[in-house]
């Protein structure tokens, strides 16, 4: 029964070909500036893992791993990323003195000793799972472990989801103190505080263009700051009118030479 | 071409994701490390299933798998909470424990 | 009364029930004017007197029961509960009735309730706490002064109550009950003026002094427990009769000690002197007749384990000799009226523990002598008072003299009690004193000679500084002028009891050694108990050779005393006199000898275990303490709070883990 380990070409090749990317794309993981390239790197290495598990003779792990990890776990990784937005500690800089030396010394070491051991295993011969999974079936075998020898197991990982679930909505929560402003409050509160009576200044319209970063312009011609978010502002993300405005007085200065004309 | 390789991936992606627990300060991508590490050892577990032609090591995999996912669930609503109270991901921040 | 008495006598071998009302009404009379409060004041004196005067009364029907019945049936013991069970060791609180404890009680509740009399009178204009000068206390402010009289007499009681326990118990654990409960009494009573520091420290004296003499009653009991496996009388007194020598002879060294704290011996007379703080009365039940005797009584109770411990009992002897005379010695040269009786209590002392050394022959005589000497001691105690009382509360003799016009009654009663503690007879103190001479006189090679000698010599000297006492204060010419005193004599509660125990001064020692009865009723009556206390060998002198020289000792004495302290005068201020005059008035250099042996090594000790302390201890806990701070600081810094790096520290941890178990396959 016991066959080598070696394993098929086509198997081979596909590991040369996945397994630098893989790794390739952990290092992302390490080096990407933002999150969101992280979080795609990350997708990148669940994908090529599900495919190794297919090549491994586990369909349906592989097919788990694609649809849950991949789907269900990075999306949510994702949402997460964009609920937090950038943040300053994306930045490389390392803050904790030694930090970065330490670690790159202690993972090369980890990374030596796991080869080293590795490489010293007998390793007997490879069973492989190719007769299990014709017989009784990938999926069937999965099944009669899980709901057989480990339903203990099962179950209790059941358990650890519901309350992992209801934790989750425990900590997102956030009772509000007070009912949200609805517009009769704003402007009785703009009332009360006897400034902006008529509201803010709606961000810049222009005949082409109708933008929440673009300032209106007031009627002297400068930019009215109370008309952008202040967010927008402080993310430095205003654009500047100058353009609109240029367009505009060119069109008028056109339409002007042409009726002169 | 050996069996053993993908085991020697497993390895690397483990201390990869070991790295970036270690490295990065945005928690976001520290947990991403940590799903690496776990996606690393599934990879060992799937491959000697295969050695030894059982399928309990599938199965392991599959409780990491939830068990990750719940991990995840939880850890991102921390963050989430962490993020509202300082306005930042960064656990470097979180050092409340500093004696 | 004859109800009670047929009561007592239908159950023979059995106290009868009510036997603890001796010890409870005293208490009761002291719980009530403790917890009372100041409801209390105006009957409270009386009420103690009254409850002291019961308890004398209750006594009656058992001595007449007593009395009734066979000499070998009159111990009867009454267990009143059982009070100690542990394991197969039972111990039972009761009450034994002896004519030995009868002895005591009659003596402590007699003269006892006399001295709350003569206190009616004596602490009737006593403030009892500090008046300031200049400073006169409206009517409410008096009204919410404490009674300090009431807290007295409570106290009074509460000694009654301990004492009579003591002298009760069946056992030697609760005798030590009433041992510590007359100790507290003591130092309750003792520092009762405790507004003056010196009085207080007086207190404190005696109580740590008695505290040494007590740890020996401790582990005298301990030894008991350890070595008989009883504690009671009746248990430990047969397992005596055949236990090893050697123990014995370390209990009874031990019960020694006890016996020479309670009872001033030496070498822990020094508090005795210093415990004349007290209020006169105090001193005359307390100081001289009842409590410094327990230290007899707890010899004479132990005659079993004396008598077969022959080292021991020796060495009670030699105590008692070497006191006798240091009291005596010491009292020559005092001038304060209180101490040189307190000298005097603590010589006559010497001479009953003189007798408790010399076995069954004398235990006897130690009782007798004691009892003689609770009477004309308290008379004398009393009569100082009552001129005190008179004088202004002047204490010193050279101020005194010629008082004897004055105050007549006190001169007559005092008269009496100085010519019973000579040995003048018939007084009652000839007939107790000269027995214990002659028993001293027993015996063979030079043991006899010393200790007869020893108290041949006592007897001399008693002569000369009770005459000197008497001499100084009642004749010669009056030291005092008219200006500044106008000495009188005391009121009816005073001189009565005076009366009363002059009475017993000059006739209870012919009733008890009646010189015509076969035995002497003293001796027979306490035989039961004590063993046979005649004489069953000859001295080595003549009985009326001892008696001669006994009488030319104190006429010896007490012609000095004329010559000295009649026929001269006496200077007002003491002259610096000889090195031994000096040495005597300095109590023979007593609390010299205590600094110098236990003070000083004392103190070097607490010095060096101070230093010791500081460096050593305080050194190393402090130095470990720098040193864990110095490290924890530098640890701290690990402590850096970043999640980051202690995951870097788990991993480094796991590295390094993996590895040590790689490299040890």
């Amino acid at each position: 029964m016991t066959t080598p380990l070696e394993i098929g070409a086509g198997e081979t090749a596909l590991f040369w070909i996945l397994a630098p990317i893989s790794v390739i794309a952990a290092l992302g993981l390490l080096f990407a500036r933002k999150s969101v390239h992280a979080a795609l790197s990350m997708i990148v290495v669940m994908l090529i893992a599900g495919v190794f598990y297919i090549a491994n003779e586990a369909p349906f792990v592989g097919i788990i791993q694609i649809v849950v990890y991949s789907g269900a776990v990075m999306m949510l990784f994702l949402f997460v990323v964009m609920l937090v937005g950038r943040d300053a500690s994306d930045s490389l800089i390392e803050t904790i003195r030694g930090q970065r030396l330490a670690t790159v010394l202690v993972t090369l070491g980890l990374v030596a000793l796991l080869t080293v051991v590795v490489g010293q295993v007998t390793w007997g011969g490879a069973v492989g799972l190719a007769a299990t999974n014709t017989e009784t079936g990938n999926v069937t075998g999965l099944a009669y472990l899980i709901f057989g020898r480990y339903v203990w197991i099962f179950e209790v990982s059941a358990l650890l989801l519901i309350t992992a679930a209801v934790a989750s909505m425990v900590l997102a929560h956030r009772t509000r103190l007070a009912p949200p402003p609805n517009q009769r409050a704003w402007a009785a509160r703009r009332f009360r505080e006897g400034k902006h009576l008529a509201g803010l200044p709606a961000p810049g319209v222009y005949a082409r263009h109708n933008a929440v970063d673009t300032p209106a312009l007031l009627p002297d011609g400068s930019i009215s700051e109370l008309s952008v978010s202040r967010v927008l502002a402080a993310r430095s993300q205003v654009a500047s009118p100058e353009r609109f405005a240029d367009a505009q007085d060119e069109i008028e200065r056109e339409i002007e030479e042409g009726s002169e004309r | 071409m050996s069996l053993v390789n993908y085991i020697y991936l497993s390895a690397i992606l483990f201390s990869i994701g070991g790295a970036v627990v270690l490295l990065r300060r945005n928690a976001i991508i520290v947990f991403m490390g940590v799903e690496l590490m776990l996606n690393a050892a599934n990879l060992a577990f799937i491959t000697f299933a295969r050695m030894h032609g059982q399928l309990d090591g599938q199965v392991i995999a599959l409780f990491v798998m939830v068990v990750a996912s719940a991990e995840v669930v939880v850890g991102l609503a921390i963050i989430m909470a962490i993020f509202r109270s300082r306005r930042s991901a960064s656990i470097d921040n979180a050092n409340l424990l500093k004696a | 009364m004859t109800f009670l008495v047929t009561a007592a006598a239908a159950e023979p071998g059995a106290a009868p029930a009510y036997a603890w009302l001796l010890i409870g009404l005293p208490l009761l009379g002291a719980a009530i004017l403790l917890l009372g409060g100041r409801k209390t004041d105006s009957f409270g004196p009386l009420l103690a007197t009254g409850l002291s005067w019961a308890s004398f009364v209750l006594a009656l029907p058992l001595l007449f029961a007593m009395l009734g019945r066979a000499p070998e049936d009159r111990a009867v013991e009454h267990v009143l509960y059982s009070w100690i069970r542990a394991g197969s060791f039972q111990l039972d609180a009761g009450i034994l009735i002896d004519p030995l404890s009868m002895s005591f009680v009659l003596l402590i509740t007699f003269v006892g309730s006399l001295i709350h009399v003569y206190s009616l009178g004596y602490m009737k204009d006593d403030p009892g706490h500090v008046r300031h000068e200049g400073h006169t206390l409206s009517a409410w402010e008096e009204s919410r002064q404490p009674s300090e009289r009431r807290r007295f007499f409570a106290y009074l009681n509460l000694f009654i109550a301990a004492m009579l326990l003591l002298v009760l118990a069946n056992s030697y654990p609760l005798l030590f009950v009433g041992w510590e409960g007359v100790g507290l009494a003591s130092y309750l009573l003792i520092g009762f003026w405790n507004h003056n520091p010196a009085y207080a420290t007086a207190a404190n004296k005696a109580f740590i002094v008695n505290r040494v003499g007590d740890m020996g009653v401790i582990a005298a009991i301990m030894a008991m427990f350890a070595a008989f496996g009883a504690t009671d009388f009746a248990g430990v007194g047969a397992a005596a009769a055949e236990a090893d020598t050697g123990v014995l002879v370390l209990i009874g060294l031990l019960l020694l000690l006890g016996a020479t704290g309670k009872s001033a011996q030496f070498p822990l007379q020094s508090w005795l002197g210093d415990a004349m703080a007290g209020p006169t009365p105090v001193s005359a039940l307390i100081h001289a007749a009842t409590m410094v005797t327990a230290g007899v009584y707890l010899i004479v109770r132990s005659a079993p384990i004396f008598n077969n411990a022959p080292t021991a009992q020796t060495a009670v002897a030699v105590i008692g000799a070497v006191t006798l005379l240091y009291g005596a010695v010491v009292g020559m040269a005092k001038d304060d009226i209180k101490k040189a009786l307190a000298a005097s209590t603590m010589s006559q002392i010497g001479y009953m523990m003189l007798a408790a050394g010399l076995g069954p022959a004398g235990y006897a005589y130690a009782i007798f002598h004691l009892l003689t000497h609770g009477f004309f001691k308290a008379g004398m105690f009393l009569g100082a008072g009552s001129v005190m009382h008179g004088m202004k509360d002047e204490v010193n003799m050279r101020r005194f003299g010629g008082l004897s016009t004055f105050m007549k009654i006190t001169w007559i009663t005092f008269g009496l009690g100085w010519l019973a503690i000579l040995g003048v007879p018939p007084f009652s103190g000839f007939w107790s004193k000269d027995a214990i001479i002659e028993t001293a006189f027993i015996g063979e090679g030079i043991r006899p000679w010393l200790l007869g000698g020893a108290a041949l010599v006592g007897a001399g000297i008693t002569a000369f500084y009770m005459s000197r006492l008497f001499f100084m204060t009642f004749h010669g010419k009056r030291r005092w002028s008219e200006r500044d005193y106008h000495p009188h004599e005391s009121p009816p509660t005073m001189t009565v009891p005076m009366m009363v125990l002059a009475a017993g001064s000059a006739l209870l020692g012919l009733i008890l050694a009646w010189p015509f009865a076969e035995t002497k009723p003293i001796v027979a009556w306490l035989e039961p108990v004590v063993g046979y206390g005649g004489s069953e060998a000859e001295p080595v002198l003549a009985i009326p050779v001892i008696i001669a020289l006994t009488l030319i000792f104190v006429a010896i004495g007490a012609f000095v005393a004329y010559r000295m302290y009649i026929q001269e005068d006496v200077p007002t201020t003491a002259p610096v006199g000889s090195w031994g005059t000096q040495a005597a008035r300095a109590d023979l250099y007593q609390e010299e000898v205590n600094r110098t042996l236990f003070e000083q090594p004392g103190v070097a000790l607490v010095h060096g275990l101070e230093h010791t302390d500081r460096s050593g201890v305080d050194g190393t806990v402090g130095g470990l303490a720098t040193w864990i701070g110095d490290l924890s600081s530098r640890l701290r810094r690990i402590q850096n709070g970043f999640a980051r790096s202690y995951a870097l520290t788990m991993l480094t941890g796991v590295v390094l883990f993996l590895g040590a178990v790689w490299v040890m396959q």
